[in-house]
């Protein structure tokens, strides 16, 4: 059966805004014969996001234990929130001693600091960043950018609501939020982990065509597959 | 045997790729032969958030492109809709790195544009907020340079030195990367009790750096080998491409608002700005490193000649009807990164007409690096970028 | 800086002059005498460098005002040539055979002003914005705020007040 997004994928490519490197076409493969591929269906995985059912009792417990403490945050500056994460790596205020660090790919990250405001432009990169960190995952949202506009909320290229489009759990208020207040964060983050409640990796997964019906009223040329990793 | 010739990994490249008649290389994708490479805006080697398109051959760059507007606020947009003394939460975020040229650009424009002086002690304030702006962005940026090529200590110490530097911003302006302390008519206050005593020992603290730095990073037989010749912007691309600041300097040629066009306070300082004629990745750095150098002693002369007490604002009209008659102005400044300047048009309303920052980065990230990118390594994109300061915020603002 | 005005003045007719400061001086021209105007400033007078184009959008009289800010290093002075254009329509000639950083800016001018510059290098392609089917955001008729308000769901119980009039209330109630 024909899911819904796939339809909506299908109308997608009569669209004018589908890149071209993305466009159904011919190659000619090393031993000469000629195949038809069709890049956003062939190197691109269809399958939904799955929820991760928690284990049971100590298991669990044990798991939530490890993963507070090993947090790997995705070093990807989205807005200006990332000027204070090289002093969060560096001597004075060093988040390695919590068991924090940055990892250059979304393939090796389980955390993702979204540094203040998001333009359009940038939200439909951070949203295939997340959509490719392995779960579970979280989210901090820094900066009162990311809560409701914030310095930004007449703008027309950025947007007001972080959660409508990504689920967070933890924010950081302030602009921009302090090394200290970041560190606070982490700090919150993991009391959140080992409680259990670090399951917004999972609500995505149960409301997704909400999610994704909210990102794709503001990113307009939607030329990707739906959930593509 | 040559064992010279063994360790040279150059490949010979002068019969591909094939150039067309215009001398542009012919580009054929589905010939096995080039591979498009996509570099950010999620990537720890691009400064910022842009990204690069590269085409490459081996791991030569054969064509590039770079994309911006991942940063884009519409701060022009949004300063149209906003009273004059209302743009300053707004413009100070345009540059994200070095907050306090927008600062003063703005109000200087403002004070320009309604015929306000400002008075003597908060010039000296005002220049010693711009030279300390510079310090700690020169703190990050030096030895990030050496950072593109894997060398992460001399980062990790300028990093340390500058959360002091903005620790002394915290006590001079209340906050610790935007500052809002240059206001229209004058700035926000005094400097706090013992404040020079707590800057000059951290200024010995940056004395120290400069010398360690130096041996870490321009004694260092890597960073020698892979900066020297790497990315020669030739004299003639200063004033075709929009060469500005450091980059220029490094070509022999002097460009330092600060020099040609004295503002606030700098006719009455003694500075010289560095320059040398090599033009590469390396006499970036070391321009850069002198710039490091002379704010240090310039910061020393303003802390020494500046008065202590004064009138530090002048009167300004009320800023709820603060109409400013119709006109239009430019003023520059230098920041670390080069000529840093803002266009505005006003027409007797409460609001700005148009309000157009232009930063030395507008240009050195977009037709600058495309150009100098052609036929380097994929592993040198990041020195290149760093080598020119760019500043993605101040391209798309 | 005098003698070039007059200069200027003799060859291409600029009119609205204004000395704003010792080192840079505004003046009006002529649409198709802008060009010219600017490749004599760059080849024959020095002004070799291009500080900034850009584009002042003038609803009320209907016009696009275009700005084209020169500058001589060795001199230190400063030239911009302000060109009127129809806001109908809006084309200008191009300059990229002149520097070879002006087609940023022309892109962005296409992009944000929906100024034209037939021939230009990638002038058609987005520069800031990606996927924008609105009007041109630096227009003055585009409304920031009413696109926000109905794009990017406003957080309830944010209370969102016009800056102007929200600090004439809360700082200067009787005024």
């Amino acid at each position: 059966m024909e899911r819904e997004f796939d339809k909506a994928i299908k109308e997608m490519y009569k669209e004018k805004f589908l890149a071209p490197e993305n466009e159904v076409r011919q190659v000619s493969a090393p031993d000469g014969s000629i195949i038809e591929i069709d890049p956003l269906k062939d190197y691109f995985c269809q399958e939904r996001p799955k929820e991760l059912k928690p284990r049971k009792g100590v298991v669990e417990d044990f798991l939530n234990w490890a993963r507070a403490e090993s947090l790997w945050v995705l070093g990807f500056g989205t807005g200006c929130g990332s000027i204070e994460i090289p002093p969060l790596v560096t001597p004075r205020f060093d988040m390695y001693r919590y068991g924090v660090q940055m990892r250059p790919t979304p393939r090796q990250s389980n955390v993702f600091v979204i540094s203040g405001y998001l333009s359009v432009k940038t939200l439909k990169r951070a949203i295939r960043s997340y959509e490719q960190m392995p779960s579970p995952k979280y989210i901090i949202a820094l900066g009162s950018c990311t809560i409701n506009g914030g310095m930004y909320w007449d703008s027309y290229n950025t947007i007001n609501r972080l959660d409508h489009y990504i689920p967070v759990d933890v924010y950081i208020a302030g602009c921009m939020p302090r090394p200290e207040a970041l560190l606070a964060g982490f700090g919150k983050l993991k009391e959140l982990i080992k409680s259990g409640q670090g399951e917004k990796a999972n609500e995505y997964a149960r409301n997704f065509d909400w999610y994704k019906a909210n990102q794709k009223k503001i990113i307009r040329d939607w030329n990707m597959p739906d959930y593509n990793w | 045997m040559d064992l010279t010739k063994m360790f040279q990994f150059n490949a010979d490249r002068s019969s591909y790729p094939e150039l067309d008649a215009n001398g542009k290389p012919i580009i054929d994708l589905s010939s096995h032969k080039y591979l498009k490479l996509w570099q950010g805006p999620q990537h720890p080697g691009v400064t910022g958030n842009m990204s690069l398109e590269l085409t490459v051959n081996g791991d030569e760059i054969v064509e590039s492109k770079t994309h911006v507007g991942y940063l884009h606020r519409g701060f022009e947009k949004l300063m149209e809709r906003r009273k004059f003394i209302q743009c300053f939460p707004t413009c100070i975020r345009m540059c994200v790195a070095e907050p306090d040229p927008n600062e003063y650009i703005l109000s200087a424009c403002i004070e320009e544009l309604s015929g306000i002086e400002v008075p003597e002690t908060a010039q000296w304030l005002r220049t010693l907020a711009l030279e300390m702006a510079r310090l700690q962005v020169l703190l990050r940026g030096v030895p990030g340079q050496a950072g593109t090529f894997s060398l992460g200590l001399g980062y990790q110490w300028g990093n340390y030195i500058r959360d002091l530097i903005l620790d002394r911003f915290e006590e001079l302006t209340g906050g610790r990367v935007y500052h809002m302390y240059i206001l229209p008519g004058g700035v926000r206050g005094l400097l706090p009790d013992g404040f020079k005593k707590r800057m000059e020992e951290n200024l010995k603290l940056v004395d120290e750096f400069l010398v360690n730095i130096n041996d870490l990073m321009y004694n260092n037989i890597v960073f020698k080998q892979r900066a020297v010749g790497l990315a020669v912007i030739p004299v003639e691309w200063i004033d075709q491409y929009g060469v500005y600041g450091p980059a220029a300097r490094a070509a022999g040629i002097m460009r330092d608002v600060r020099k040609t066009h004295p503002y606030l306070k700098y006719s009455e300082l003694d500075f010289e700005p560095y320059t040398t004629t090599a033009s590469d990745v390396y006499a970036r750095s070391l321009v850069r490193w002198h710039d490091l150098k002379m704010t240090v002693d310039l910061i020393r002369q303003i802390m020494a000649k500046m008065p202590d007490k004064g009138e530090i604002k002048a009167p300004t009209p009320n800023v709820m009807h603060w109409r400013i008659p119709k006109g239009e102005t430019y003023v520059k400044c230098e920041s670390s990164r080069g000529e840093y300047g803002m266009y505005m048009v006003t027409d007797g309303s409460d609001m700005p007409r148009r309000v157009n920052l232009k930063g030395p980065s507008y240009t050195h990230a977009t037709a600058l690096l495309e150009r100098l990118l052609i036929n380097a390594n994929i592993a040198d994109t990041a020195a290149i970028m760093v080598s020119l300061a760019t500043c993605p915020p101040e391209i798309e603002r | 800086m005098v003698e070039i005005l007059k200069e200027l003045e003799d060859r291409f007719q600029v009119t609205d002059l204004v000395q704003q400061k010792d080192h840079l001086a505004f003046v009006s021209v002529d649409k198709n005498k802008a060009i010219p105007m600017i490749t004599w400033l760059k080849d024959q007078a020095g002004y070799t460098s291009l500080t900034l184009l850009t584009a002042v959008d003038w609803l009320e009289d209907g016009k696009f005002q275009l700005t084209y800010m020169i500058n001589n290093p060795k001199k230190n002075s400063q030239i911009a040539a302000r060109v009127m254009i129809d806001r109908e329509n809006a084309t200008m000639e191009s300059a990229h055979h002149l520097w070879e950083s002006i087609r940023i800016y022309q892109r962005e001018l296409k992009e944000m002003f929906g100024i034209d510059f037939p021939g230009s290098p990638e002038v058609d392609e987005s520069f800031i914005l990606e996927g924008w089917v609105d009007i041109p955001p630096y227009r003055r008729d585009f409304d920031t705020k009413k696109y926000s308000d109905e794009t990017y769901f406003p957080r309830p119980g944010r209370q969102s007040n016009d800056p102007a009039e929200y600090m004439k209330s809360k700082m200067y109630p009787n005024e």
